[in-house]
């Protein structure tokens, strides 16, 4: 199936040969609606759950939120076989250079192998990722780096297919100085409608606070969700 | 205090058998060989103090240069032999270059001066090639880690310290660095006791003329190492002159019981 893929944007391949139907050529895509929030102390990330093969929906209980180190995680949009290599190989790297330094890496650091290896294979992949976690010399941090390679840290920042219909809400409704639980509802109700609207994107909402003390996961179901229209 | 190898000190390859490798002792020796260099650790940065011998008339002033520049934050005073020392400054300054490349911020000092060891141990293991006739000092300051001082030796050990000094005076150095409270003092008190220092453990006698080289890196440069400003260095040698023609006497006294 995989033998008439052309290299860069398997979405556009065509094939002259119809042993099999287009959908299921197509790559395994993380369709997606990713973000991540900063607070004073840690930071919350937030996924949808849905990986799709065209049409059909591969996975809708997928987690799309990858820890890379103990008090790092990244948030993975695009290929999905793409961004599961990069953080493979990401993780790898942080941790040998972790165990060197006798330290906890920093979430810069981890941010920068992420931009290294996206820019410079920005042909080859499809991969928009979003790099969150907790150091201790500046305790909460989100850097975005999507697909070609930039990087760039922000308060907040969402990613994937459905990031373009919450941009509004995430300008209008985020305020500096949010507590862990504010952070937390603003993220599920920006997942929620996005899902709501972006075809590519849904299931459940899956959350994850980072702070100092750890890891805290959470999951909204699908009909836990907050509902935004009356129908 | 010489001892000596017979056969056993003829490359790195080989111990001897009481389990000395006489090579990296004879680049040791190379380094005691050298005037004197120090470092000192304070409150909010580090200063270096290196007594270059000026050996002709001749020389211009301010040539060989025995402190450099490794990355924007981090410098390196060395004593030994100074083709050595400058090829090992490169080595310092490509894994430092490489390390911002690689993670995108600046090179922690420990993990510098643990990369370079590496490089200089690697020197003490084969025959084909001899050890560094080196020792050199790293010292740096970021807002992080603060001030951090690290000195390596021919052997290819790091060293962190609060005052260290290498060279062929660094006994008497190290006695007058063991007096000063550097925790509590600031670089620009540092860095007159410093140069106190370098005066002292000059030898009038047996050592002619000498360049005082001074740097710093701390807050007082916003985390730049750099040399010395000029009227900071005169201050400063002027004072360590003072000091040490008042007490000049009192030191050949204490000689005398020796």
């Amino acid at each position: 199936m995989a033998a008439y893929m052309s290299a860069g944007r398997s979405a556009n391949a065509f094939s002259t040969h119809d042993f099999v139907p287009e959908w299921a050529q197509e790559e395994v895509s993380t369709g997606t609606t990713i973000m991540a929030v900063e607070f004073d102390g840690g930071v919350v990330i937030g996924a949808d759950s849905r990986t799709t093969t065209g049409a059909y929906i591969a996975n809708r209980v997928t987690d799309k939120l990858t820890p890379i180190h103990d008090h790092i995680f990244c948030c993975r949009s695009g290929s999905a076989a793409d961004t599961q290599a990069v953080a493979d190989a990401v993780t790898y790297q942080l941790g040998f250079h972790s165990i060197e330094l006798d330290e906890p890496p920093l979430v810069q650091t981890a941010a920068n192998l992420f931009q290294q290896m996206c820019y410079r294979y920005r042909e080859e992949l499809m991969a928009g990722i979003i790099v969150a976690g907790w150091d201790k010399r500046r305790g909460g941090q989100v850097y975005t780096v999507p697909m070609g390679g930039m990087i760039v840290r922000q308060p907040v920042s969402v990613g994937g297919s459905g990031s373009s219909y919450i941009y509004g809400f995430m300008d209008s409704n985020y305020k500096p100085g949010m507590t862990k639980e504010e952070c937390l509802h603003f993220c599920t109700q920006a997942l929620a409608l996005a899902m709501e609207r972006d075809g590519s994107s849904g299931g459940v909402a899956r959350l994850a606070a980072i702070t100092e003390e750890g890891l805290e996961r959470r999951v909204v179901l699908g009909h836990q969700l907050p509902k935004f229209s009356n129908t | 205090m010489s001892s000596i190898g017979t056969g056993y000190d003829l490359s790195a390859s080989t111990f001897s058998p009481d389990g000395r490798v006489f090579q990296v002792e004879y680049a040791m020796k190379a380094v005691e060989n050298s005037s004197t260099a120090i470092g000192i650790r304070c409150k909010d940065g580090v200063v270096f103090g290196v007594e270059k011998l000026v050996l002709s008339k001749l020389y211009e002033q301010g040539s060989n240069k025995r402190i450099f520049n490794v990355d924007r934050h981090v410098g390196m005073a060395v004593a030994g032999l100074l083709a050595d020392a400058r090829s090992l400054s490169e080595v310092a300054r490509e894994e430092a270059s490489n390390f911002r490349s690689n993670y995108g911020h600046n090179i922690p000092l420990k993990h510098l001066s643990e990369r370079v060891a590496m490089y200089v141990h690697a020197y003490t293991l084969y025959s084909a090639v001899r050890p560094f006739g080196c020792s050199f000092i790293l010292g740096s300051y970021d807002q992080d880690d603060g001030p951090q001082l690290y000195m390596v030796d021919p052997s290819g050990i790091s060293y962190g310290y609060w005052g260290c000094a290498i060279g062929k005076a660094k006994q008497a150095a190290k006695t007058e660095i063991e007096k000063l409270q550097m925790k509590d003092m600031t670089c620009r008190e540092l860095v007159k006791e410093v140069a106190k220092i370098i005066y002292i453990v000059h030898d009038e006698v047996k050592d002619k003329s000498f360049e005082l080289e001074l740097s710093w890196v701390g807050e007082v440069t916003n985390g730049k190492h750099e040399l010395v400003p000029k009227d900071v260095r005169e201050e400063a040698e002027k004072y360590a002159k003072v000091c040490t023609t008042t007490t000049s006497h009192s030191f050949v006294f204490s000689m005398a019981f020796l």
